[in-house]
């Protein structure tokens, strides 16, 4: 083989094709992947102009509820017009500031993430992660710093869903760490725990447990002693995710092999140091995955806060679609695609986001 | 006490894995400087028992000294014994999700709280003694079996330990790569390190051995200079051993 033949670009051979064989070559290989690909053009020309029609050409962009029926489309008024509402709930207009601060704070905590690798990256975050909650409950609900308390019950729409889902997340992590860490302790009274903890709350629904939250605790609850009706949710939330994001991250434990545990062993490290910097930085990552199936049912199940009569952003736009001056059933569809919107920009930024991890985790190591 | 250059002393040792006897009455003393090849068909509890030494293993009956105190499972200190002896896998265990320099610097940080800038010059300096100092930014997985043996070796030695244990640092290791880890271990042996070794390569034994000892069945059969043992062993198990692992 000659120097200038190993240097040609790698491809199959024919590979460079003009666009006719292209079309021939990918979508009319045989007469059956010739049908299929016509049964699915008629569908998407079935589907998608209409769709463009609803969703942009006939949709009512400003106006009333009048507008939008005589438009036929959706109705982008009715979101304008309860746009404030949508994002920041009953909270005071004049506080409003306080929530976007706060935003930005969530923003900037993301951002750290996506840092270059710098030297102790991951004090750095765990800082901005730790630091989070607490800023955003100084700003959110203050009484702090001269500002003026907001009550829980005036959160509302894409703010409180954001944070039931923050604090859920950032809940669930360390408490499924430590479950996954006890649920295999050589301690008889840890494990026992553990399990215990795990199985009961894998063995409820969500549901139950945010009733249990709003209605039974405070029954137990000391004379005179009140929790707040959202922090009781959020720590609802929180145990319930952590225990099943115990199960996942267990199942990363069990797939690190005996070695690891006794070379660090062997280098005199104790067990939180051998867990903090050998055993759990490669059992999590293994569990990508399955922590971020566990993370997007936290942001999907915000919406269940709606039962103990927390407004989230589907909440609020229910409550919004059934208002007397906006009742019309394109008022309705509209709401709900604006919803699942909200819903969807989350969950698919958080989906992409777990894929560059594992992209960025993987590059240069091979086990 | 025994005399001042005796570094580790293992007196009546014994262990069970459930009903399995794998250790049986074990005495076994090593001098300061020492280097011992233990040897032995498979099962006959070499590794367990270099694996005792820093309580990898946990032992139930008998007693075991580093630089005369004993160590076992109920003591308190044993992360700061376990950091003075340096120990080398048959498998490297190696950490894959860091650099070869965070495999290195690691311990040094964390147990030893060496300065993080020293940690890597020792790291760096340790890298080049075992014959790979350009390798220090890439990842485990990137490297050949025979240079990732070498910096576990380096990563054992980065902590200056007293004692190094090899547990069949050659087994896992592709023909060609046994020599350049084998070499490193001679150079170690040249510098007066402690050594205890569990390998079947007979020819390091011979070279770089104060002490042979054969192991059979959970005992020690045999303990003796190289040369008496490779010339003339003692036992009819010692010979049947030695015509099996020299025949290739």
């Amino acid at each position: 083989m000659t120097e200038t033949s190993r240097h040609l670009p790698l491809r199959t051979p024919g590979s460079v094709l003009g666009p006719a064989a292209w079309i021939r070559r990918n979508l009319f290989p045989d007469w059956r992947q010739g049908l299929l690909t016509l049964l699915v053009l008629w569908l998407l020309i079935r589907t998608i102009p209409p769709l463009i029609d609803w969703l942009f050409i006939d949709a009512a962009w400003t106006g009333d509820r009048d507008d939008c029926v005589a438009a036929g489309g959706a109705c982008w008024a009715f979101v304008g017009a309860r746009w404030g509402q949508f994002i920041y709930g009953f909270y005071p207009p004049e506080h409003r500031w306080r929530v976007d601060l706060s935003m930005l704070a969530l923003l900037a905590s993301i951002a750290v993430l996506f840092l270059p690798r710098v030297p102790n990256k991951g004090w750095i975050i765990t800082g901005s992660f730790i630091a989070l909650p607490v800023v955003t409950v100084v700003l959110l609900h203050g009484g702090m710093l001269g500002l003026e308390v907001v009550p829980t019950d005036r959160w509302g729409g894409f703010m409180l869903t954001l944070v039931v889902a923050v604090a859920g997340m950032l809940g669930a992590l360390p408490i499924g760490i430590l479950m996954a860490l006890g649920r295999r302790s050589r301690m008889p009274a840890i494990r026992i725990f553990c399990v215990t903890f795990i199985e009961l709350f894998r063995a409820v629904p969500l549901i139950t447990i945010l009733f249990m939250a709003s209605v039974m605790l405070p029954l137990f609850m000391p004379q005179g002693f009140t929790m707040d009706k959202l922090l009781r949710a959020l720590i609802g939330v929180a145990l319930f995710n952590g225990a099943l994001m115990a199960e996942v991250i267990r199942g990363g434990l069990q797939a690190i092999p005996r070695g690891q545990f006794e070379a660090a062993t062997a280098s005199g490290m104790g067990y939180w140091k051998m867990m903090t910097f050998i055993i759990l930085p490669q059992a999590l990552r293994t569990v990508i995955p399955g922590l971020v199936n566990t993370y997007v049912a936290i942001i999907k199940d915000t919406t269940l806060v709606l039962i103990i009569g927390l407004f989230d952003l589907l909440g609020i736009v229910q409550a919004g679609i059934s208002s007397s001056n906006w009742l019309a059933p394109s008022v309705t569809t509209t709401g709900y695609v604006f919803a699942g919107f909200g819903f969807w920009v989350l969950c698919f930024g958080l989906s992409r986001y777990s894929m560059h991890l594992e992209r960025k985790l993987n590059t240069g190591q091979k086990k | 006490m025994a005399d001042a250059a005796e570094i580790i002393r293992i007196d009546g040792l014994n262990k069970w894995f459930d009903q399995f006897h794998v250790l049986q009455d074990i005495n076994l003393t090593v001098a300061s400087g020492e280097k011992i090849v233990i040897c032995g068909p498979s099962g006959s509890g070499k590794s367990t028992l270099i694996r005792c030494i820093n309580q990898l293993e946990t032992h139930q009956m008998g007693r075991i000294e580093i630089n005369g105190q004993e160590i076992n499972a109920e003591m308190k200190n044993i992360e700061t014994l376990r950091a003075r002896v340096g120990m080398v896998f048959q498998n490297f265990n190696l950490y894959p999700h860091l650099t070869v320099l965070e495999n290195l610097t690691l311990a040094q940080i964390w147990v030893h709280h060496v300065p993080r800038k020293e940690a890597d010059e020792r790291a760096h300096h340790y890298l080049a003694r075992v014959h790979i100092p350009d390798q220090a930014a890439k990842y485990p997985g990137q490297l050949s079996g025979g240079q990732q043996q070498r910096v576990a070796i380096a990563r054992a030695l980065c902590t200056r330990p007293e004692i190094m244990l090899f547990d069949e640092p050659t087994s896992a290791l592709d023909p060609e790569m046994i020599k350049e880890v084998l070499d490193v271990m001679i150079e170690l042996a040249g510098e007066g390190m402690t050594m205890v070794c569990v390998t079947h390569e007979m020819g390091f034994a011979r070279k770089v051995a104060n002490r042979i000892v054969f192991m059979d069945g959970g005992r020690i059969v045999e303990e003796s200079d190289p040369e008496a043992f490779f010339q003339n062993p003692q036992t009819e198990r010692g010979r049947t051993f030695l015509s099996q692992v020299l025949a290739h």
